[in-house]
């Protein structure tokens, strides 16, 4: 595992997944939009609106994966000082709150219909606006500091003080009554059972598909210019350090 | 050097799950304490049991009883049931496009003297159910179709009220 600490042997990973994550991502996404947005059937009560559930679930499955993700890397930076798995956790967060932001204005848009009302404050559409502060706090923490360490250090802390949400999000749509209706998919005994008719599940899958492969292609594009960016960070404080000694005013 | 690294890379990793244990049980602590203030609605049957204060505003939510609905204009006047027990709901103003006998609904109001509730917000509550009107269709015919019986929005509203029924009763 301490291996991928080191940034070069992290990308040359990266790198490799790079053109098969994009690639994935445009084949999933040319294929499954058209199914999802104008070949699927419409849903027998939703009618043509049932759309927005492609793009509304998808973008709260990644809002999860993605926290999920940061509350990983910020652990792993905290205990093992790791300094990969808090870039990770940092290229991720910016994405992770533009999902969690897009899955609350498409429910908005989906319930406006629907259910007659664009927001409730129910159980799962607070705790989900709640996450989305959350991926704010978490951004705007890791620039608060003069000292990056720091700020990295308070935003990781918030991060994994943040993850007891993750499975009150989940969970609340079971654990209290909610105007959300539960998920979609159910663990029993017989393996995941889903009471989503076929002909709408697979767009579904195929959007959940291609909106993770468009975020692990972001996150190696956003990885790349970090570590980019601080090569030119060191460049520049080396040569102030030259100029210096060799006693030139570094302007 | 290297043992002292290592005993406090893993002072830090038991830390860091301690310090979560003891945040997840206080956040369930805590959810516990407020449930009856995180439930979004109650059954006619809560109500009934009196879980709610006469005078106070709340949601109520179940199916819309079959036969029950009578239009009067704006007007509006139905029976909500949970298969259990039942309430009536009068209403003024639009419905929402899934507003129909045997849908869920979670109604915003409170009790008058006569014992109807007087709604001022009705809600449709979607089911997690999807499919193409020729499945429900054919469902349907199969008599396999049995929305508002227990079943579809019916087994979604008793399933989610199942834990708070079962919780202790907090207010006498």
């Amino acid at each position: 595992m301490h291996r991928f600490a080191n940034p070069t042997q992290f990308m040359r990973i990266a790198n490799a997944i790079y053109p098969w994550v994009a690639g994935l991502a445009v084949i999933l996404f040319v294929v499954g939009l058209p199914i999802a947005l104008v070949t699927s059937p419409p849903d027998y009560q939703q009618g043509q609106t049932v759309r927005i559930m492609y793009i509304h679930v998808s973008s709260a499955w990644l809002m999860m994966m993605i926290y999920g993700i940061v509350a990983g890397g910020s652990a792993a930076f905290l205990i093992w000082r790791h300094p990969m798995a808090n870039l990770v956790a940092k290229a991720s967060a910016p994405m992770g709150a533009i999902f969690t932001g897009l899955a609350l204005i498409t429910g908005m848009l989906w319930g406006q219909p629907m259910w007659g009302t664009f927001w409730v404050w129910d159980a799962r559409l607070t705790s989900t606006l709640i996450l989305f502060f959350l991926y704010l706090g978490y951004i705007a923490l890791n620039d608060a500091f003069e000292d990056s360490e720091r700020g990295d250090r308070a935003a990781a802390i918030l991060a994994l003080v943040g993850s007891v949400n993750l499975p009150i999000i989940h969970f609340s749509v079971e654990w209290w009554n909610t105007l959300h209706q539960p998920s979609i998919m159910k663990l029993s005994g017989d393996g995941v059972k889903s009471s989503v008719d076929g002909a709408i599940l697979l767009p579904l899958f195929l959007m959940m598909g291609a909106f993770t492969m468009y975020y692990l292609a972001v996150l190696v594009l956003r990885l790349r210019s970090e570590l980019l960016a601080a090569k030119i960070r060191n460049a520049r404080m080396s040569q102030v350090a030259v100029d210096a000694a060799v006693g030139q005013p570094a302007e | 050097m290297i043992g002292a690294s290592k005993t406090r890379k893993q002072r830090r990793l038991y830390f860091v799950i301690l310090g979560l244990l003891g945040l997840g049980v206080g956040t369930a602590l805590v959810l516990t304490a407020f449930q009856d203030n995180i439930v979004f609605f109650w059954s006619p049957t809560q109500v009934a049991e009196g879980k709610v204060a006469p005078e106070q505003r709340f949601r109520v939510g179940g199916l819309v009883e079959n036969g029950s609905v009578v239009k009067n204009g704006e007007n509006v006047s139905f029976t909500v049931t949970d298969m259990n027990s039942s309430m009536k709901v009068e209403y003024t103003g639009l419905l929402p496009d899934l507003f129909r006998e045997g849908q869920g609904i979670i109604a915003e109001g409170r009790i008058d003297s006569k014992g109807v509730f007087v709604a001022s917000e009705v809600l449709a509550k979607h089911d997690e159910n999807y499919m193409p009107r020729e499945v429900a269709d054919a469902l349907k015919k199969s008599g396999r179709w049995n929305e508002g019986q227990g079943k579809g929005a019916g087994e979604a509203i008793s399933e989610g009220l199942k834990p708070t029924s079962t919780a202790p009763a907090a207010n006498p």
